[in-house]
C-alpha cells in the first residue's frame, strides 16, 4: 500500500519533470503526439540534421525550423472524441 | 629529556606491565604475545632492595590502595584469593554490584532526575507550562459566521463573537474587582502596610531577556520567570487561594447544578493526581456549555480507579454491613425510586468510592496505599470488547473508554450512540493499540471523518489531550489524529477552532522540539482549513486576555497562522492590534506576534519586512515599558532574520531606537541594546562605524552591570559590533579592549557556563579584528591562574583564536609564555578535558617548527603522564602524541619519536580499551610521519603484537588497530612474513561483522593490501570459505573483500577459483559468488571485456534459476558487466544476457524488480537504445494492464536517460497519425 503510494508519487514527480513519460493508462494519441513533438525538438536541436533536412526540402533553415515548431501543435492530429 | 629519564619511564612501564601480568584475571595480558621483557623474575640489572632504593624499583606501595575508594568501584584491589580452585567462581558484574549499592530501587532515585525522565508530560512541565490547565475546561463551541447555508444546523448553536467578547470583558472586570478586593484586604485587615521583600522583585528583574525571542527559550529553561506578565502582578493573584479555586468558572452562564467536587481545592499536589478527573480535566460538570465527555456523563463521580482495590470480588452482604456499621442512631434508607444497582462488573469497578469523597467526609490522615502494578494488572483489562488486544490500558483511560466495557446491547442503540462508540473504539485503538492496529484505526477515522462529524470527533479527542496523565506517545498519536481529521473536515472544523487551539497551543511552548513542530503543523493546517477570517475572529478575544499565559501562546499561534496563510493577509490585522488604544495588552501581544513571525519563518519575512517594521515602529516609544521592551525584542528578531539585507526597512526606527536606548534602564535597555546589536551588522561601513560609536558609551557603562542578562546582551552586542566592517581595530583597541578585559576576564565569569561561552565567543570575535597577539598578550597569564575553569576558558579562547588566525602574529617572548602556560594548564588539569587537549594540539601545530625548543619538555611531560595511574591521563597523553606527531617530524625530532614509539609499544598491554585505542592511534600517527622503515620499534616486532589486539571487541580499539595494520600492509608488507599476514587475515574476517562502517571498510581494504603482498591464493581461499557462514553481513563483506582482492591482484587470479566455487550446490555460497562477482565487475570496470565470454555461461545458469534472489544478484552482475563494456564490442554477449534478463521484468518484489530494471538499463547503454526499445514497443499497449505497467516503466527510464536517442527508433505508425516524413528525406 505504502509502496503503491510512493510509486504513484514518484510517477507524478517524474511526469512533472518529463512530460513525455507515460504510464499504463497513456492513450495512443498522447503517446504519438509526444513522439512527434520529441522528434521535431530533436531535429531542431541538432543543427546539422536541420540543415540536412532543409536542403532536402529545398527551404531555408529558419523556415524549416519555424515550420517544425508550428507542427508541434497538434502534431498527431486532433484529439480523439471522448465518449463520456 | 635525558636518556636516563627516558629509561626510567620505560622501565617503570615494563614493571607495570609485569605487575598486571602477574595479576590474576588480567584482561589484557595475552600469553600468546611475543614479548620477552614481561617476565616476573627478578631483574639482574636492577637493585633488588626496593625498600631502600624505591625510586629505582617497583613502587613499594604498588598493590596497596593509595586512597580509600569513595564510590565503591575500587577496581585496583588485587584478587583476594591467590589459591587455585577447581570450580569456576561466578560473581556479579560490576554494574550489578554498583546498582545494588546505589540505587534503582534500593535508594530513592534523584527526584529531579525522575521527573525529567518521566514519560508523563504533566510531570515534566514547568509551572508556567502547567498554566495551561488554568485555562479551564474546553471552551464552548463557537458559531461559524462564515459557514455556507448548508451548515445551518451548526450555525444555530455556539457562542457568537459578540458573546465571546462580552465574556472577556466580564472576565477582565472580574479580575480587576478581585484585585481591588485583594488590595483592600491586604491593607485593611492588617492595618499596617506590609513591606514587600524587595529581593523578590529584584529577582523578577533578572529574567531572561532573550526569552521571548527564541521559540525554545521558554522550553529550555527550567525556572522561567515571565517578565511580560501584566505589571498588575497577575501571577501574584493566581497564588493558590483555595476558596478562589473556581474563579475561572463561567459564573455568568446558565445556572448549572453545582459540580460535585465543588469544594475541592483546585490545586493539588502531584501525588493525589491519580483520580482521573482532577479539577482541570474537562469535566464539563461545572455548568459549561461544553458537552461532557460522553463517558463521563455516566460516571459523574470522579472515580479513582484501581487505587483502593482490596481485591474483593463480591459485594458486602447485609450481614457484614450490620457487623461493621453502628446500629443505633442511624437508619437504613430506602433506595430512591427508579434506582437500580449497577450489576455489570466493569461498571462496578468504576463505581468504587472516590477517595476524594472519603477524605472529605472522614478527614484525618489516611495511609496511601501503594499502587501495585500486579494488582492493577489483574484489574485492568487489556482486552476491550470490539477492540482487541491492546498494548496497555491505563487507569485513567477507564474514565474515557469505560463505556465500551458495559457490554450494552448495540442493537438497541441510536445511530448517534453507535457512532460515538465507534469513534471511541477507534481512538482507543489509536492511543493504546499495537502499531498495525493504530494504522488501520487511524485510516478508518480519517476516511470516515466527515460521516462522524467534527463535533463527535473533537468532543472525544480533545478531553483526552487535556488528561493530566497523558504521555508523549499518546499525545503524539492523538495530535496525529487531529491532523489527519483536519484535512478531511475542512471548513467543518470552524466551530471547534478555539477548542482545538486551547489544546494545541501549549504544544508551541513545549520543551520537546518535535512537540513544537507538531503543534505548528496542526495550527497551520487548522488555519488553512478554517480560513483567515475564522482564525482571527476566534483568536481576537484572547489577544488581550487577562492571563499572560493565554496571550503568550496566542501570539505564538498567530505567528504560525501568519506563516501558513502568508504575512500580507495578516498585516492589516496586526497593524490594528499593534496600535490598539484600548489596552496595552493587545499592543503587547500584537508586537509579540510580529516578534514570533521572523523566528518561525527566518529570511522568508524579507519581502514583508517593511510592513512588519511599520507595524511596530510606534511601539518603540509606547508608554508601557513592557511594550517597549517587547518591541525592541521584535526588532532584534526581525533584523536577525533579515541579516544581511533589509537595512532600508529599519531606517525609520533607527532614531527612536538609538535615542530610546539612552532613556532606558534595566530590562528595557537590554532589549534595546539587543536590537541595536542585530541592526548594526546590516548597515554599510560608514553608518555602522557611526552608530557603533554612538552606542558604545552605553555599552561601556553597562560592562560593569551586575545583571547577568545585561552582561550577556552586552557581550553579544560587542561581538556583533566588532565583527562589522565599519568598526576598526584601532577603535576597538583604543576604546573597548581595556574595559572589556577588566570587566569580563575575571574568574567569576568562567564559573557560569553561559557566561563562559559568551565571553569566549566575544573575545574571539574581538580577536578577529585586533589580531591574535593583542588578545594573547592579555590572556596568556591566565593560563597559569589557580582557578581551573578560568584556565580552561583561556585555553579555549587561545585555541579558537589560533585555529582561526594562526600564530604568525605571536612574538618570540609571547610564544614562550604561551607554550609555558599551555603546558602548565595541561599538567594541572584535575579533570582531563578535551578542551585543553585541543588547545594544546592547536597551539603546537600552529607554531610548527617554532616549537622545536620546547619539544623535549613536551615529550617528557607526555611520557610522565603516560605512566600515570589514572586511565584518562594516559589516554589524553596518547591523544596528544597523535596530534603533535606531524610537528615533531617537521622539527626533525626523529629520535624523540623513536623513543615515543617504543614507549607506546610498551603500553600495548594497556587494560582500558579507550586508552589502548588512543595508544594505537598515537602509534599510527607516528608510523604515518616517520615511515615504515624508520619506525621504532621495527614493524616486524610491532605487527605480531597487534594481531591479538585485533581480537579486541571495543570499537575504538578495532578502528585504530585496523587502521594501523592496514597502513603497514599498504606501505611495508615485506617487513612481516606471509604466515603472520595470514593470521591477520583470519582475525580480519571477524571485523567484517563490525557495526561501524569505517571498520568494515578498513578491513576490506586491508584484505586487498595483504593479498597484494602475499599473493591472492591463500587470502582467496580464506575468503571463499567465509562465504559459507550464516551472517548475511559477514557474507556481504566477504564478497566485497573478494571484489577488492580481484581488483588489486588482477581478475584472472581470482575469477577461476570464484567460478569454481559456484559449483558448490549451496545457495548461500552461490549467491555469495554472484555477489562477489557483482562487486568484482563493479570495481574492475573496463577490464571486464576480457572476462565477459568466460562468465556468460555461469550467468546464463544463474538467470534461469528458480530462486528469486539468485536472479536478482545475477541481474546486478549483468548490470555491472554491461556498464563496464559499453562501447567495447561485447554487444552480442550483452544481447544474449538481455534475452535472459528480460522475462524478469514481471517480478513484483521490489528489490528484484529494481535490480532487473537496472540490468536492462545498463544493457541499453551497452547495446544502444534502439535495440532495447524494440523489446519495449511490444508491451506498451498490451491489453493487460499488468503487462503494460512494467513496460511503461522501462519506457520512462529510457525516455529520461536518452529521449533523443529514441527519436530515430520510434515504430512506424503512419496510419495511426504518426507520420514523420522528415526522416525519409534523402539528399
Amino acid at each position: 500500500m505504502a509502496d503503491k503510494l510512493r510509486t504513484l508519487q514518484n510517477l507524478e514527480a517524474l511526469q512533472a519533470r518529463y512530460v513525455g513519460t507515460g504510464h499504463a493508462d497513456t492513450t495512443k494519441y498522447e503517446w504519438t503526439s509526444n513522439i512527434i513533438r520529441d522528434s521535431y525538438a530533436s531535429y531542431i536541436g541538432h543543427p546539422p540534421l536541420l540543415s540536412y533536412m532543409a536542403v532536402g526540402m529545398g527551404d531555408s533553415k529558419e523556415k524549416v525550423r519555424a515550420m517544425m515548431i508550428e507542427k508541434m501543435v497538434r502534431g498527431a492530429g486532433n484529439p480523439p472524441e471522448t465518449q463520456e | 629529556m635525558s636518556d636516563a629519564d627516558f629509561e626510567t619511564v620505560r622501565r617503570l612501564q615494563a614493571e607495570r606491565n609485569a605487575a598486571s601480568a602477574a595479576k590474576k584475571g588480567s584482561r589484557t595480558f595475552d600469553p600468546s604475545n611475543q614479548r620477552t621483557d614481561v617476565s616476573t623474575k627478578a631483574s639482574l640489572t636492577e637493585s633488588f632492595d626496593t625498600t631502600l632504593y624505591d625510586r629505582e624499583g617497583v613502587d613499594k606501595f604498588a598493590g596497596y590502595s593509595t586512597s580509600i575508594a569513595v564510590d565503591g568501584d575500587d577496581e585496583d584491589m588485587e584478587d583476594a584469593d591467590g589459591g587455585h580452585r577447581l570450580v569456576g567462581q561466578y560473581t556479579a558484574t560490576r554494574d550489578q554490584i554498583d546498582e545494588m549499592a546505589r540505587g534503582n530501587g534500593v535508594e530513592e532515585e534523584d527526584i529531579l532526575l525522575g521527573r525529567e525522565k518521566s514519560a508523563r508530560i504533566a510531570d515534566r512541565e514547568t509551572d508556567y507550562q502547567k498554566r495551561r490547565f488554568d485555562r479551564g475546561a474546553l471552551t464552548p463551541t463557537r458559531a461559524d459566521p462564515f459557514a455556507a447555508n448548508t451548515h445551518a444546523n451548526v450555525e444555530t448553536e455556539g457562542q457568537t463573537y459578540r458573546e465571546v467578547m462580552a465574556l472577556r470583558e466580564l472576565e477582565k472586570e472580574e479580575e480587576r474587582v478581585k484585585k481591588l478586593i485583594e488590595e483592600k484586604e491586604a491593607r485593611g485587615e492588617n492595618g499596617v502596610a506590609e513591606h514587600k521583600a524587595t529581593l523578590q522583585l529584584e529577582e523578577n528583574d533578572k529574567e531572561n531577556v532573550e526569552a521571548g525571542s527564541t521559540v525554545s527559550v521558554v522550553t529550555s529553561r527550567k525556572r522561567k520567570q515571565r517578565w511580560d506578565v501584566s505589571s498588575e502582578a497577575a501571577t501574584e493573584e493566581e497564588a493558590p487561594q483555595p476558596t478562589d479555586a473556581k474563579k475561572r468558572s463561567r459564573w455568568d452562564q446558565t445556572p448549572a447544578p453545582a459540580a460535585p467536587d465543588e469544594g475541592l481545592p483546585k490545586r493539588r499536589s502531584r501525588w493525589d493526581q491519580a483520580p482521573a478527573l482532577g479539577g482541570a480535566t474537562p469535566v464539563g460538570s461545572q455548568g459549561l456549555a461544553t458537552p461532557m465527555h460522553p463517558s463521563q456523563a455516566a460516571a459523574m463521580i470522579p472515580t479513582q480507579f484501581g487505587t483502593d482495590i482490596s481485591a474483593r470480588n463480591a459485594p458486602l452482604s447485609d450481614e457484614e454491613l450490620d457487623m461493621m456499621l453502628p446500629s443505633e442512631g442511624y437508619k437504613i434508607l430506602e433506595p430512591p425510586p427508579g434506582y437500580a444497582p449497577v450489576r455489570n462488573p466493569a461498571r462496578k469497578l468504576m463505581a468504587t468510592p472516590a477517595p476524594t469523597a472519603t477524605t472529605a467526609t472522614m478527614g484525618g490522615f489516611m495511609m496511601q496505599e501503594p499502587e501495585s502494578a500486579r494488582m492493577l494488572g489483574k484489574q485492568l483489562p487489556t482486552e476491550i470488547p470490539g477492540v482487541g488486544d491492546l498494548q496497555f490500558f491505563k487507569a485513567e483511560d477507564m474514565a474515557y473508554f469505560g463505556k465500551l466495557m458495559d457490554g450494552g446491547d448495540e442493537a438497541a442503540m441510536t445511530v448517534e450512540e453507535l457512532k460515538e462508540r465507534k469513534i471511541m473504539r477507534l481512538l482507543l485503538k489509536v492511543k493504546n493499540g499495537t502499531p498495525p492496529m493504530r494504522k488501520t484505526a487511524l485510516r478508518q477515522i480519517t476516511d470516515n471523518a466527515r460521516q462522524f462529524g467534527a463535533g463527535a470527533l473533537f468532543n472525544q479527542i480533545l478531553p483526552l489531550l487535556m488528561e493530566k496523565s497523558l504521555e508523549d506517545q499518546e499525545r503524539h498519536l492523538l495530535v496525529k489524529v487531529i491532523d489527519r481529521v483536519l484535512y478531511k473536515l475542512d471548513d467543518l472544523v470552524r466551530p471547534y477552532v478555539h477548542k482545538i487551539l486551547v489544546v494545541i497551543e501549549p504544544l508551541l511552548i513545549d520543551q520537546d522540539y518535535y512537540a513544537r513542530v507538531e503543534g505548528r503543523e496542526i495550527i497551520s493546517n487548522l488555519a488553512k482549513a478554517a480560513g483567515l477570517a475564522t482564525m482571527i475572529s476566534t483568536m481576537r478575544p484572547d489577544i488581550d486576555h487577562v492571563d499572560e499565559y493565554v496571550r503568550n501562546t496566542t501570539a505564538r499561534a498567530f505567528a504560525v497562522v501568519a506563516s501558513a496563510l502568508g504575512i500580507p493577509a495578516l498585516l492589516p490585522f496586526l497593524r490594528a492590534v499593534c496600535r490598539s488604544k484600548k489596552s496595552w495588552q493587545a499592543r503587547h501581544t500584537g508586537v509579540k506576534i510580529v516578534q514570533q513571525i521572523p523566528i518561525l519563518m527566518g529570511c522568508a519575512i524579507l519581502p514583508h519586512l517593511k510592513g512588519l517594521v511599520d507595524c511596530i515602529a510606534d511601539n518603540l516609544s509606547d508608554e508601557q515599558a513592557k511594550v517597549r521592551t517587547v518591541t525592541a525584542l521584535a526588532v532584534a528578531a526581525l533584523a536577525e532574520a533579515a541579516n544581511p539585507y533589509g537595512i532600508e526597512s529599519f531606517d525609520e526606527i533607527l532614531n527612536p531606537l538609538w535615542t530610546g536606548a539612552r532613556k532606558q534602564r534595566g530590562k528595557g535597555l537590554a532589549a534595546f541594546l539587543k536590537a541595536v546589536g542585530y541592526i548594526i551588522p546590516l548597515m554599510d561601513e560608514e553608518y555602522a562605524n557611526y552608530y557603533t560609536s554612538q552606542i558604545m558609551e552605553i555599552l561601556l557603562r553597562e560592562f560593569s552591570s551586575p545583571d547577568e542578562e545585561m552582561k550577556k546582551v552586552v557581550l553579544k552586542v560587542v561581538s556583533q559590533c566588532a565583527s562589522t566592517n565599519g568598526v576598526t581595530a584601532g577603535y576597538l583597541k583604543e576604546h573597548v579592549l581595556t574595559d572589556f578585559f577588566k570587566s569580563f576576564w575575571v574568574r567569576r565569569m568562567a564559573l557560569d557556563r553561559r557566561n563562559y561561552r559568551q565571553v569566549v565567543d566575544t573575545t574571539v570575535d574581538l580577536g578577529q579584528k585586533v589580531g591574535v597577539g593583542e588578545i594573547l598578550e592579555r590572556v596568556v597569564n591566565n593560563l597559569k591562574d589557580e582557578s581551573e575553569p578560568y584556565r580552561k576558558m583561556t585555553v579555549e579562547t587561545v585555541e579558537k583564536l589560533i585555529a582561526a588566525l594562526g600564530a604568525a602574529d605571536v612574538s618570540e617572548r609571547l610564544e614562550e609564555r604561551l607554550i609555558d602556560g599551555v603546558l602548565y594548564a595541561f599538567q594541572e588539569q584535575s579533570i582531563e578535558d578535551i578542551v585543553i587537549l585541543n588547545g594544546f594540539g592547536t597551539v603546537v601545530n600552529a607554531l610548527g617548527t617554532r616549537c622545536k625548543p620546547y619539544l623535549p619538555q613536551i615529550v617528557s611531560t607526555i611520557l610522565w603522564r603516560m605512566n600515570n595511574k589514572s586511565a584518562t591521563v594516559r589516554q589524553q597523553a596518547a591523544d596528544l602524541i597523535s596530534r603533535i606527531a606531524m610537528v615533531m617530524k617537521q622539527c626533525g625530532e626523529d629520535a624523540l619519536m623513536g623513543k615515543l614509539g617504543i614507549v607506546l609499544y610498551e603500553y600495548l598491554g594497556e587494560e582500558y580499551p579507550e586508552v589502548l585505542g588512543s595508544i594505537l592511534g598515537a602509534l599510527r600517527s607516528i608510523v604515518t610521519v616517520v615511515g615504515i622503515n624508520q619506525m621504532q620499534p621495527p614493524i616486524r616486532d610491532l605487527l605480531p603484537r597487534l594481531t591479538p589486539i585485533l581480537r579486541n571487541r571495543h570499537e575504538k580499539v578495532q578502528e585504530n588497530t585496523i587502521d594501523l595494520v592496514g597502513r603497514i600492509a599498504d606501505r611495508g608488507p615485506e617487513s612481516v612474513n606471509a604466515r603472520e599476514w595470514m593470521r591477520i587475515c583470519f582475525e580480519l574476517l571477524d571485523m567484517l561483522k563490525a557495526h561501524k562502517k569505517g571498520i568494515r571498510r578498513a578491513a576490506n581494504n586491508t584484505f586487498g593490501f595483504i593479498a597484494k603482498a602475499i599473493g591472492p591464493q591463500d587470502v582467496l581461499a580464506t575468503l571463499l570459505n567465509n562465504l559459507r557462514v550464516q551472517e548475511r553481513q559477514s557474507r556481504v563483506c566477504t564478497a566485497v573483500a573478494i571484489g577488492i582482492v580481484a581488483e588489486t591482484c588482477a581478475p584472472f587470479t581470482v575469477l577461476p577459483a570464484l567460478m569454481n566455487e559456484y559449483r558448490v550446490p549451496e545457495l548461500n555460497v552461490q549467491n555469495g559468488v554472484l555477489k562477489a562477482m557483482s562487486f568484482l565487475f563493479e570495481y574492475i570496470g573496463e577490464m571486464a571485456k576480457d572476462y565477459v565470454y568466460a562468465v556468460t555461461p555461469l550467468l546464463e545458469d544463474a538467470l534461469i534459476d528458480r530462486d528469486q534472489v539468485h536472479r536478482q544478484t545475477a541481474a546486478s552482475v549483468v548490470k555491472h558487466i554491461a556498464l563496464g563494456v559499453v562501447g567495447l564490442g561485447c554487444e552480442d554477449a550483452m544481447l544474449h544476457l538481455l534475452n535472459l534478463v528480460f522475462p524478469n521484468i514481471f517480478e513484483t518484489s521490489p528489490h528484484v524488480i529494481d535490480r532487473v530494471i537496472e540490468a536492462v538499463d545498463a544493457i541499453r547503454m551497452a547495446v544502444g537504445t534502439g535495440v532495447v526499445m524494440n523489446y519495449v514497443w511490444a508491451g506498451l499497449f498490451h491489453p493487460a494492464r499488468k503487462v503494460r505497467v512494467p513496460y511503461w516503466r522501462l519506457y520512462n527510464d529510457a525516455y529520461v536517460q536518452s529521449a533523443d536517442a529514441m527519436v530515430p527508433f520510434y515504430p512506424d505508425l503512419e496510419h495511426d497519425g504518426l507520420s514523420r516524413p522528415e526522416l525519409s528525406i534523402i539528399v
